[in-house]
């Protein structure tokens, strides 16, 4: 094991045009403020395969993502790298982001899904309903001590971490 | 003579937020043989709504929300749209070619990730293969160093992008009247130093999807394939031209239907039919109505309408295209994608010639004329023509909004795509078989349609095929991606 910090990307990503998909953004767009030396911001529609070059370049990668359902204010999970197709959008989900540096690019980074409960989706707007505002203000908080500390706090296993648990 | 009978009961699911969901529903005759199949995409048109009320300037950018796909193509056209609004029909040189660049470079990263991602797993592996090895995972682990390229494609296009635009999500790059900024020298070499291997890597590409389709010919030619119209933009010397020129429609013989039709008029020359069972228009050429009119648009029709490809390396490869159907227009809905590789190939020419181009760091960005109160555009984005078009109130309020997106333009075809292969893999089954799925797949695919425009999350995006007797009640269905 090295000395050097571990290299963080987060990865934020959604339509802010509509609602609460723009969560991930959001999100990102906070980190990112709060200018932290180690870890690196990307903002993205969805994601793409480009995106595993840039994950397979760092030791953790977040992606945070609106949730579509779940009782929670959000949840944190480790993932396993995989790659699946899907039958034409462009569009990756995170496991395969992480399937792909691993595979293309010979990197060991792991991955990490954040998925924020959001409740409006259904129409074009700009603004995160008042549950989604809450929530993602909820991932912040658990967020900010996690990148400054490098991740240190995670232990070993994949369990899902949610909001009523922490 | 039996009177048709139309299905008791076909299920739309309604418009969740997720727009990626495709859903087939094949419809058998009284003798169990496929009567029509169709292909539902829940196409969200609250969009043109959306926008009402709001200044004009804004469009460039507000309209790249519609679209988490092709977001630059939308923000060119809107801009270009904005042109003519603010009374400007010729921009500035540098203007010009910032935004061809910009253009050109959105094409290349998307053919390329459309190619490497979702399209060459069908042709290394071919579309009987296991879907567990017909995949990105599988071209990864079978031909790792092809895989490397298209992720590096797709991320050197995303570069010019960024340069352009801005930045890679709600760029700001295009104004009306112009742009809001030129390329730097420093931008220049950055994107200058990677172009010989990208030509080099577009190369290559192109020969996979030749040699796939001249080796493969007899399937090419039936699968998924049936005689069409073809439309696009082509310049008034008959070249092709992806970011502007008029319009251009053949038949199935390569006869003109329509040629030189300046966007402002698209009215006249194209209409849009509603039919109940999808929320997605189907647009045809007027004068053939809606049973005859309707056309393909996109690489395919790029190919077989344009007279001849300004860059040296495509044009070679356009005439080698041709020549497999004699000169006549190509039908196979699998020559889509040979044409994208050719497309793929001519953008990163063109994208070379305007790094070379000093007019690129020009300082003249931005030309204002008289205000006018509409604005019509359109654009050939990577799978096809999309239409922009505006009214502007006094107060500068968007007041109409209609948009003709690629996708929508192709919806017959997809259709016509289905069923065709329904009609051949189906015959007499009554179960909806892994190969029927994985054939139902690569003829969408080949169409690259953007189902997941606007919106995704955490979520799905599954392909859904329903099979229906006569008397519309389910027979079998079937999910994938769920």
């Amino acid at each position: 094991m090295d000395d050097r910090k571990p290299l963080i990307l987060v990865i934020g990503y959604g339509n802010p045009g509509r609602l609460d998909d723009g969560l991930g953004p959001a999100l990102a767009k906070a980190v990112e403020d709060w200018n932290l030396p180690q870890v690196h911001v990307d903002i993205s529609y969805q994601l793409s395969v480009e995106d595993s070059h840039a994950a397979s370049v760092h030791d953790f990668v977040i992606f945070v993502d609106a949730a579509v359902s779940g009782t929670d204010e959000f949840h944190f999970r480790e993932l396993s790298p995989e790659v699946s197709m899907s039958h034409t959008s462009h569009h990756l989900d995170p496991a395969s982001v992480l399937g792909l540096a691993h595979a293309l690019f010979n990197s060991n980074c792991r991955g990490y899904e954040l998925g924020i409960r959001g409740y409006a989706f259904n129409d074009f707007g700009e603004k995160l309903s008042v549950g989604a505002g809450e929530n993602l203000q909820a991932a912040l908080a658990f967020l900010k001590p996690l990148l400054n500390e490098g991740m240190s706090q995670l232990d070993q296993s994949s369990e899902t971490l949610t909001s009523k648990r922490l | 003579m039996v009177a048709p009978v139309e299905p008791k009961k076909i299920v739309i699911e309604p418009v969740t937020r997720i727009e990626g969901h495709g859903k087939v529903t094949i419809l058998l005759d009284e003798e169990r043989k496929v009567k029509q199949a169709r292909l539902h995409i829940a196409e969200f048109r609250g969009f043109e709504r959306y926008v009402h009320g709001r200044p004009f300037w804004e469009m460039p950018v507000l309209v790249q929300r519609l679209c988490g796909i092709c977001p630059v193509s939308h923000h060119l056209c809107a801009a270009k749209a904005m042109d003519k609004v603010v009374g400007v029909d010729e921009l500035t040189p540098t203007a010009e070619k910032v935004r061809r660049l910009m253009h050109y470079g959105q094409m290349f990263q998307s053919h390329a990730l459309h190619f490497f991602h979702l399209c060459s797993p069908d042709l290394l592996f071919g579309f009987d293969a296991d879907p567990a090895i017909r995949n990105v995972i599988g071209v990864a682990k079978e031909y790792k160093d092809l895989a490397v390229q298209g992720v590096m494609m797709r991320k050197y296009g995303q570069e010019i992008i960024r340069i352009t635009a801005g930045k890679k999500i709600h760029g700001t790059g295009a104004i009306p009247g112009g742009v809001n900024k030129n390329v730097s020298i420093e931008d220049r070499d950055f994107l200058l130093k990677d172009i010989d291997q990208m030509l080099e890597w577009a190369r290559g590409a192109l020969k996979i999807a030749k040699d796939y389709s001249v080796e493969h010919l007899e399937a090419v030619k039936v699968f998924g394939s049936f005689d069409s119209n073809h439309l696009c933009l082509v310049r008034d010397d008959g070249a092709m031209d992806l970011y502007h020129g008029n319009l251009r429609a053949i038949d199935k013989d390569g006869n003109k239907i329509i040629d030189q039709v300046e966007p402002k008029d698209y009215l006249e020359h194209i209409k849009e039919e509603v039919k109940p069972w999808s929320y997605m228009k189907f647009p045809f050429i007027t004068k053939l109505g809606p049973e005859e009119g309707w056309y393909r648009v996109g690489p395919l029709a790029r190919l077989n309408a344009c007279d001849f490809i300004d860059t040296p390396e495509a044009e070679a490869a356009r005439k080698e295209f041709v020549a497999l159907t004699d000169g006549k227009p190509n039908n196979f809905t699998l020559a889509y994608h040979w044409a994208r590789m050719i497309e793929t190939l001519h953008s990163i020419e063109v994208i070379q010639q305007l790094l070379n181009d000093p007019d690129l760091q020009g300082e003249d960005l931005v030309l204002k004329g008289e205000r006018r109160p509409e604005g019509i555009a359109i654009l050939e984005a990577p799978r096809g023509s999309l239409f922009h078009h505006y009214e502007v109130n006094e107060n500068d309020q968007v007041t109409r909004c209609n948009l003709i997106v690629s996708t929508t333009n192709n919806n017959t075809p997809m259709n016509r795509a289905v069923e065709r292969v329904a009609k051949d893999h189906l015959q007499g089954k009554e179960e909806i078989t892994e190969g029927l799925l994985n054939h139902v797949e690569v003829a969408i695919r080949a169409y690259d349609p953007c189902l997941s425009c606007a919106t995704h999350a955490l979520g799905q995006m599954p392909l859904v095929i329903e099979l229906m007797d006569a008397n519309g009640e389910l027979l079998a269905r079937r999910e994938k991606d769920v």
